[in-house]
């Protein structure tokens, strides 16, 4: 309501300390949002290297010396690129995980219980994160 | 609330020494009547030190006040004032500040009336968090206590702030009463059935004091949106069964659009510091199913 005041430390960033579970989960999903959007660009980049992979000979196609292949194989080899990847699922995860509750929060499902059910998606994607980790970071050592 | 137990006198017994039964020599006598002294002297000493102790330790609460004050110059700076308040067993943060302005600092400024979380004039924030001051035990923050009015709204002085945005608000979704058809007699009632009671009661809560509106990250960014209790207001009368269907389509019209409902991203502020514990959020989202439905046409 106010935009145009200064009141110094009332309305300081430090604030955020006393968030409580419906705004973590509110900035979370706007955060893991927001990646999820840039990542689709990059994505995109990626794939439509296939296009020009496409026009290139059979016999570069079947040694696996096209764009395509040769572009996944070198972003694979790279650890920052698997630690990202990481990174990805964990955002993935969070974002379909709090997705679920807040159809149930629109459903008018459980409102009493919102903060829990956020905590239960924070806890079950550190598991599959935790549990996903072998298999991204495997071969790139 | 105020819940204080009314103040009980404490007596001072003046203890009465009977040691000495039989007579004894005179300097004997002086000797010990001096030590006697000399012991009553240093009891009495130890004993004024430990209350002083106590009351400077235990007994007295640290409140840091926000304070401010556009029309003095020297205040036109915001600062925090610090009061120490003795503590009485269920003194609340009203209380507090009462005791401050009314012993310390009588330039202290903030609202309050009923000192029962009726009226709605003491919302405030107190150790970040929008708190009614009368129903907020101190006992139960941690010191110091900080005391700051509501954040986004404008300050007027000390721990005032200007409401008059927040009852525009309130007023936009007409917060009436206002059936479509009347009984017929002039003495008929406007009777409303049990289940529908129950399911406004929580709505009718509400006292108007504002904390759900400065919690709402929303309703800071954005002055147009109606903000948590307006549309708990609506609720209250869209769901009533006794106004009838063109009211309700009326209702509905107001606040589905673009600044009503559909601003509100659940982040459970607002359920969250509402001290009549009403489930604005499960009222928002219900209006927010009812406006669907209500614009949803199969054909």
């Amino acid at each position: 309501m106010s935009q145009s005041y200064d009141r110094g430390l009332v309305e300081d960033f430090g604030r955020w300390r006393e968030f409580s579970a419906g705004m973590w989960a509110w900035v979370f999903h706007k955060f893991t949002g927001w990646v999820l959007v840039g990542y689709l660009f990059t994505h995109i980049a990626v794939l439509s290297t296939a296009i020009s992979a496409a026009g290139q000979s059979s016999e570069v196609i079947a040694a696996n010396n096209d764009v395509y292949t040769t572009v996944i194989v070198t972003l694979e080899s790279l650890l920052v690129v698997r630690i990202l990847e990481v990174g990805l699922l964990a955002v993935a995860v969070f974002h379909i995980l709090n997705g679920c509750r807040l159809l149930l929060v629109d459903l008018g499902v459980g409102l009493d219980s919102q903060d829990k059910s956020f905590y239960a998606s924070l806890i079950l994607t550190g598991a599959i994160v935790v549990a996903s980790v072998p298999t991204f970071l495997a071969g790139v050592f | 609330m105020s819940t204080q137990v009314p103040e009980t006198e404490t007596e001072t017994e003046a203890e009465t020494d009977v040691e000495h039964s039989e007579p004894l020599a005179p300097a004997q006598e002086e000797r010990m009547r001096k030590k006697a002294e000399g012991r009553a002297e240093r009891e009495e000493r130890a004993r004024r030190e430990a209350e002083e102790r106590a009351n400077a330790e235990e007994d007295t609460y640290h409140l840091k006040v926000f304070r401010f004050d556009p029309e003095v110059e020297g205040k036109q700076e915001p600062r925090f004032d610090d009061f120490h308040v003795p503590f009485k067993k269920g003194m609340t943060v009203l209380d507090a500040l009462i005791y401050a302005r009314d012993t310390f600092d009588s330039s202290l400024t903030f609202r309050h009336s009923c000192r029962q979380a009726i009226c709605g004039s003491d919302a405030l924030f107190v150790n970040g968090r929008q708190r009614l001051g009368c129903k907020t035990q101190l006992s139960d923050l941690d010191e110091p206590v900080r005391v700051e009015p509501l954040p986004h709204a404008d300050v007027e002085k000390d721990l005032v702030v200007d409401m008059d945005h927040f009852y525009d608000q309130m007023e936009a979704v007409e917060p009436y009463f206002d059936a479509d058809e009347l009984p017929d007699g002039e003495l008929e009632e406007q009777r409303q059935s049990r289940a529908n009671r129950e399911k406004v009661k929580m709505s009718t809560r509400c006292i108007w004091c504002g904390a759900c509106m400065s919690s709402c990250n929303i309703a800071a960014g954005n002055n147009e949106y109606l903000g948590p209790a307006a549309i708990n207001k609506a609720y209250r009368f869209a769901m009533d069964e006794r106004e009838g269907e063109d009211r309700k389509q009326h209702r509905l019209n107001i606040i589905e659009q673009e600044n009503g409902v559909w601003r509100c991203q659940t982040q459970f502020s607002c359920t969250e510091v509402c001290p009549k514990d009403i489930p604005l959020t499960e009222h928002i989202q219900e209006l927010k199913r009812e406006a669907v439905k209500n614009n949803l046409k199969f054909w």
